[in-house]
């Protein structure tokens, strides 16, 4: 069947179906962009030769199936100037088809045809062929959308359409096939035919057999070696992004040592939290927002702040008034307590929530706090009270300070 | 007292050279090696009381090297290391090691933690300690040996301690009970983390890297 139009098949890079101004599959609209004739003239050629024992359907099939469609390859403006020098005007991609002009153009085809049938002239030999070709065609395109599918990482279509396709391709193959066999062969040869069919189906089953699995072979090992070069391609953007660009601006600091720790602190940071933390979201796991809130009042103070948390929950309400508080009292730590570090631990147990910040520095008499200083009785007390949870301050001068933070979650 | 002897593995010499000149003075280090070969060699033929081991080495990382020395020597294994991913810290205290610190510890933590190993002691630091409270709490799964697969009250108050910044000492201030008692805790902990055969520890570590 495709046959028939193998000689004229798209040997030309050019020739794609147009999606745009398209009645059917965009066939007749590539060929008039590709040929120069007007697209009238192609469709009624097409339609005239379906009166010869319905080839102009044959062909049409034959292109649909060997002719790549326009999105396929038209992404790349190679082919919107290729069409462009030909003359014609590149509309809007996926133009709404004609459904009236479609009609008209299947009605006279359809009149031709069984004119045609009624004198005679349509042999009935050439309905497995359609049927069988256009089974081809359901099949064909399948393939060629799962192949794009998994290279260009599109949404799936739906397993069950695929089946569903697949398995209707397959039975106008087969019916074709077998309509065929049933017209040309007489009932007692049938069986003969069927053996002789199987004994070739399978010679040519052991010959490309090996063929296919290499090519499977190869297409999955190259599958593996993009996949691999992809993650190479991440781990060094990310290297590039990060840790160079760190070294470098360590390298124009190098006479700030406070800048210089500060920067090699928050490199590692990230970069331990790429390697090792499971991926969290800071603006929904409690646990990720510690971490994050600690890495934030390092980079501001330049204070390293060990963190360690037990547990994990989801952020709510309460939570976030305590994650303010913690971070209030971290950047007290950090600013005022003069410790060379800040440990912050956090722990979820069950319904109870506890955030400790500690430090070794000098800390303060709570006593004398003058009343207008809003850190610690507003921002860390108060703020806890209100959302029903409990801050503890316990310090003295010279033995620390660790503020405490319960709450339970809401 | 005498000196400590310590046999220093890590594949960094900077990194060698760093720790000796920060260590005090009643450590002596005997030996040092960059790999998991040289390490097995050094310290069969130094028998130091206590091994500094970086976690990641060429040739199988530390936990090569206490499979390898496993019953062959008296030594006892400190590890260090930059990692922090629970697979490393667990797998390499369940291979034998008395403590795991990280290699940002100050010169005289470190002097101190190598003095504790040499004793008999573990050495926990905030985050180990962390991933204990953490991978013991996990599991819904009833324990098959109680004795082994349950942290008692009091070990859970001392790791919380641990973990949230206190010195050995500060903790027995915090709890009201002595230094030693506090090191009888660690070490409990210490022997319930290597032995447990709750799978879900191994599980756990391992499933806290995939994610």
């Amino acid at each position: 069947m495709t046959g028939h139009a193998v000689p004229d098949a798209p040997v030309a890079a050019r020739l794609v179906r147009r999606a745009d101004g398209r009645l059917v599959a965009g066939v007749c609209r590539g060929l008039s962009a590709h040929l120069g004739v007007d697209t009238l003239i192609i469709r009624a050629a097409f339609v005239l030769l379906t009166m010869a024992s319905g080839l102009g359907v044959a062909a049409y099939a034959a292109f649909w199936v060997l002719v790549p469609s326009e999105d396929h390859g038209t992404a790349d403006a190679d082919d919107v100037a290729g069409a462009m020098e030909e003359g014609t005007a590149v509309r809007p991609r996926r133009g709404r088809r004609d459904w009236g002009q479609l009609l008209a153009y299947t009605a006279v085809a359809g009149g031709l045809a069984t004119l045609s049938a009624s004198s005679g002239l349509i042999q009935g030999a050439l309905w497995p062929f359609i049927a069988g070709g256009i089974g081809a065609a359901i099949l064909w395109q399948q393939a060629d959308r799962d192949q794009r599918q998994r290279w260009v990482g599109l949404t799936r279509i739906p397993l069950r359409q695929m089946w569903l396709r697949s398995v209707l391709g397959l039975i106008l193959v087969v019916g074709g096939i077998a309509g065929f066999v049933a017209q040309q062969v007489e009932p007692a040869q049938a069986s003969s035919v069927l053996i002789a069919t199987l004994v070739i189906l399978t010679g040519v089953a052991v010959i490309v057999t090996p063929w296919v699995v290499r090519l499977w072979q190869d297409l999955d090992a190259e599958r593996h070696e993009r996949i691999r070069s992809q993650e190479r391609a991440e781990l060094a953007a990310h290297v590039h992004d990060s840790v160079l660009h760190t070294l470098t601006l360590i390298q124009r600091n190098a006479a700030d040592p406070r800048e210089v720790q500060r920067l090699a602190r928050s490199q590692e940071r990230t970069l331990r939290s790429w390697l090792y933390q499971p991926k969290a979201d800071p603006d929904q796991t409690f646990a990720a927002a510690v971490r994050e809130i600690a890495g934030e009042v390092e980079d501001d103070h330049g204070v390293p702040i060990e963190v360690v948390c037990v547990g994990d929950t989801m952020l709510d309400e309460r939570l976030g008034a305590a994650l303010q508080a913690a971070r209030e009292a971290m950047v007290n730590a950090a600013k005022y307590a003069e410790a060379p570090s800040v440990s912050v631990y956090a722990e979820v147990e069950g319904d109870e929530v506890a955030i400790f910040v500690r430090d070794r520095g000098k800390g303060f008499d709570p006593d004398a706090i003058p009343a207008d200083r809003m850190g610690v009785r507003g921002s860390i007390i108060g703020r806890m009270e209100r959302n029903g949870g409990k801050a503890t301050v316990r310090t003295a001068p010279g033995e620390g300070t660790e503020v405490r933070l319960e709450i339970k979650k809401s | 007292m005498t000196d400590t002897r310590v046999v220093l593995v890590d594949d960094h010499q900077m990194f060698r050279t760093g720790v000796k000149a920060e260590l005090g003075a009643s450590i002596e280090i005997v030996g040092e090696a960059g790999d998991v070969d040289e390490a097995v060699t050094v310290i069969k033929a130094a028998e130091p009381d206590v091994v500094l081991l970086d976690v990641h080495l060429p040739g199988g990382g530390g936990i090569e090297v206490l499979r390898r020395l496993h019953g062959t020597v008296q030594s006892r294994f400190l590890a260090l290391s930059v990692s922090d991913a629970a697979e490393d810290v667990i797998g390499v205290v369940r291979g034998g090691a008395r403590g795991y610190v990280t290699k940002t510890i100050s010169g005289p933590e470190l002097t101190d933690a190598i003095g504790r190993v040499a004793e008999g002691d573990a050495v926990f630091s905030p985050r180990l300690a962390g991933f204990v409270l953490d991978a013991f709490a996990a599991s819904d799964a009833p324990a098959v040996d109680p004795e082994l697969d349950q942290l008692t009250q009091r070990e859970r108050e001392v790791l919380r301690l641990i973990a949230r910044g206190y010195a050995y000492k500060e903790i027995a201030k915090e709890l009201f009970i002595s230094v030693k008692t506090v090191e009888t805790h660690v070490s409990s902990v210490l022997r319930k983390l290597q032995l447990s055969n709750r799978h879900e520890l191994s599980r756990w570590a391992a499933a806290r890297r995939l994610v």
